[in-house]
């Protein structure tokens, strides 16, 4: 393994002091804690706290200002943060009007969020959370845990966050953010498993003609191996399966997130950009808005995933939003 | 609590192993965060303390502000709820092991919503619990007890490479979880492995 690091032990730490030095105009560390908060310091609006694994830069301290979150939880690299470190986020976030926290749908991240949660009621403090579940490479039933939260959580954190910063209130800014939720759907794969610095080795094998469809974000495998084909095919095979959903309808207005892996470059995502903005346009979607870029990564794993959210006004209006953060800006 | 020192060496001194069966179905992460927690216990939990119960559950709370994932919480949980059943007590009678076993799967249930028979730790440590009250009950010691416990856990573990996944992120696999065993149930045999040698000894 060749790797840019110091010791396995310290990577978080340092890198969220490394994000601190970058942008102190927009985030800043808690003392003693794996915690980013706007360097503004809380606000009396509703504040958003968002967090889980390390290992997904720039989320999720990189969306951490103005118009987006107020406070990102990092816990160790794909391992959720724990209930006292989630806790003092909102603590410290909370302007009075109340802190929804965003959370991804994964059984760890669900169990220490939701006993921070329990924590911050106890104080008196008003928590409210949202569990993004947009990967449709994972079958929904009551059996399972349920679909993963990947890339879409990225389009939460921007819509919900505008919505908290126009000042709606605690009730409205969850009812924006699962409208989202409800809307959004993805669908990643792999060229390349990534490696956890800590274990030294990759997450999983693959031939040097094989990629994997429908992995996650920590490394896990996905639902299926296949042989490489061209980009366009594979793209199809993404958005197929969000386009089966059945949520998307000819004449709906769309924004699209092509999303990198952390390994892949950024000219291979535009190359999937242009099938995939020429595909919605011939079912009769009408593309408002691309975002192409590494927004929830997973390490140094190639690939990508394909995101797809139906806008309405509400959401279209927020979407447009400002925001000024290390890792989103928007005038 | 000498028990508790047992665990948590035997832990960290599978901390690879673990960590290997997690990277098959999971994120390979299982042995590096109980590691890092149980080397926290050893560190911030004074073992000479005679309240047991007191100990456990601070070993409990140091659990779960350590290890993170779906782990901390439900380890984290499992000692807490162990350590109210003897809150107070210096002494583990075979009964009060017994109860406090008990206390921890349902408060592992709880917080998990689990159920036995979705590869889960709840495989081992249903079982044995199960084997260690039968075994009780037969009149048997608290060794010989445990020495049950311990085999119906490694059962429940080899167990839980014939079924599928439904809950954590080896659910995600469906089928493809088949033939790996559960590095949470693994964990729990090792716990309860560590607890009987430290009873023999």
């Amino acid at each position: 393994m060749k790797k840019l690091i110091n010791n396995t032990d310290n990577i978080v730490s340092e890198m969220l002091d490394g994000m601190t030095a970058a942008y102190p105009q927009y985030v800043k560390r808690l003392e003693g804690l794996e915690v980013l908060v706007r360097s503004s310091g809380p606000s009396p609006k509703v504040a958003l706290v968002s967090g889980g694994g390390s290992g997904h830069e720039p989320s999720h301290g990189g969306f951490v200002g103005k118009g987006m979150l107020d406070g990102a939880v990092a816990g160790a690299v794909f391992t959720s943060p724990t209930p006292d470190q989630v806790f003092e986020a909102v603590r410290a976030v909370n302007g009075g009007k109340g802190v929804l926290l965003v959370i991804k749908n994964y059984t760890g991240d669900v169990m220490n969020f939701e006993m921070a949660a329990d924590m911050a009621r106890d104080e008196g403090i008003d928590v409210e959370q949202v569990i993004v579940a947009d990967d449709v490479a994972v079958e929904n039933s009551t059996w399972t845990t349920g679909r993963r939260g990947i890339a879409g959580t990225v389009f939460v954190h921007k819509i919900a966050g505008a919505a908290a910063e126009a000042g709606e209130s605690l009730a409205d800014v969850k009812r924006i953010a699962e409208k989202v939720i409800a809307n959004v759907r993805s669908m990643g794969m792999a060229v390349n498993a990534c490696t956890v610095p800590a274990v030294g080795k990759p997450s999983f094998e693959l031939a040097e003609d094989e990629i994997e469809i429908g992995i996650g974000i920590h490394g896990e495998p996905g639902t299926h191996r296949e042989h490489i084909s061209p980009v366009d095919n594979i793209s199809d095979t993404l958005l197929g399966k969000i386009l089966a959903e059945g949520i998307y309808d000819s004449g709906d207005e769309v924004a699209v997130l092509i999303n990198g892996m952390g390994g892949t470059p950024l000219m291979e995502l535009f190359v999937a950009n242009k099938h995939i903005n020429a595909v919605l346009d011939g079912q009769g979607l009408k593309v408002a808005r691309t975002i192409v870029g590494n927004y929830m990564t997973s390490l140094d794993m190639e690939g990508f995933s394909v995101t797809l959210l139906k806008l309405d006004d509400e959401l279209k209006k927020y979407l447009n939003a400002p925001a000024e953060t290390p890792a989103f800006v928007q005038a | 609590m000498k028990y508790l020192q047992l665990i948590a060496s035997r832990i960290i001194e599978n901390k690879d192993f673990l960590t290997e069966l997690d990277r098959e179905i999971g994120d390979a992460d299982h042995g590096i965060n109980m590691a890092r927690g149980f080397k926290a216990v050893l560190e911030k939990v004074n073992l000479d303390d005679t309240d047991t119960g007191a100990v456990l559950k601070k070993a409990g709370m140091t659990l779960l502000s350590t290890v993170g994932g779906a782990s901390g919480p439900l380890y984290g949980t499992a000692f807490m709820e162990a350590g109210k059943v003897i809150a107070g007590k210096t002494e583990i009678s075979p009964e009060d092991f017994g109860a406090m076993l008990g206390a921890a799967i349902a408060g592992i249930q709880k917080r998990g919503k689990a159920v036995r028979g979705e590869k889960t730790m709840l495989d081992a440590l249903i079982p044995a619990h199960e084997a260690y009250t039968a075994k009780l009950a037969e009149g048997a010691d608290m060794i010989a007890a445990l020495d049950s416990a311990c085999s119906a856990a490694r059962e429940g573990t080899e167990y839980t490479k014939t079924i599928i996944a439904t809950k954590g992120r080896a659910s995600y696999l469906g089928e493809r979880s088949i033939g790996h065993q559960d590095p949470g149930a693994t964990s729990a045999t090792i716990m309860l492995e560590a607890m009987r040698d430290g009873m023999k000894e």
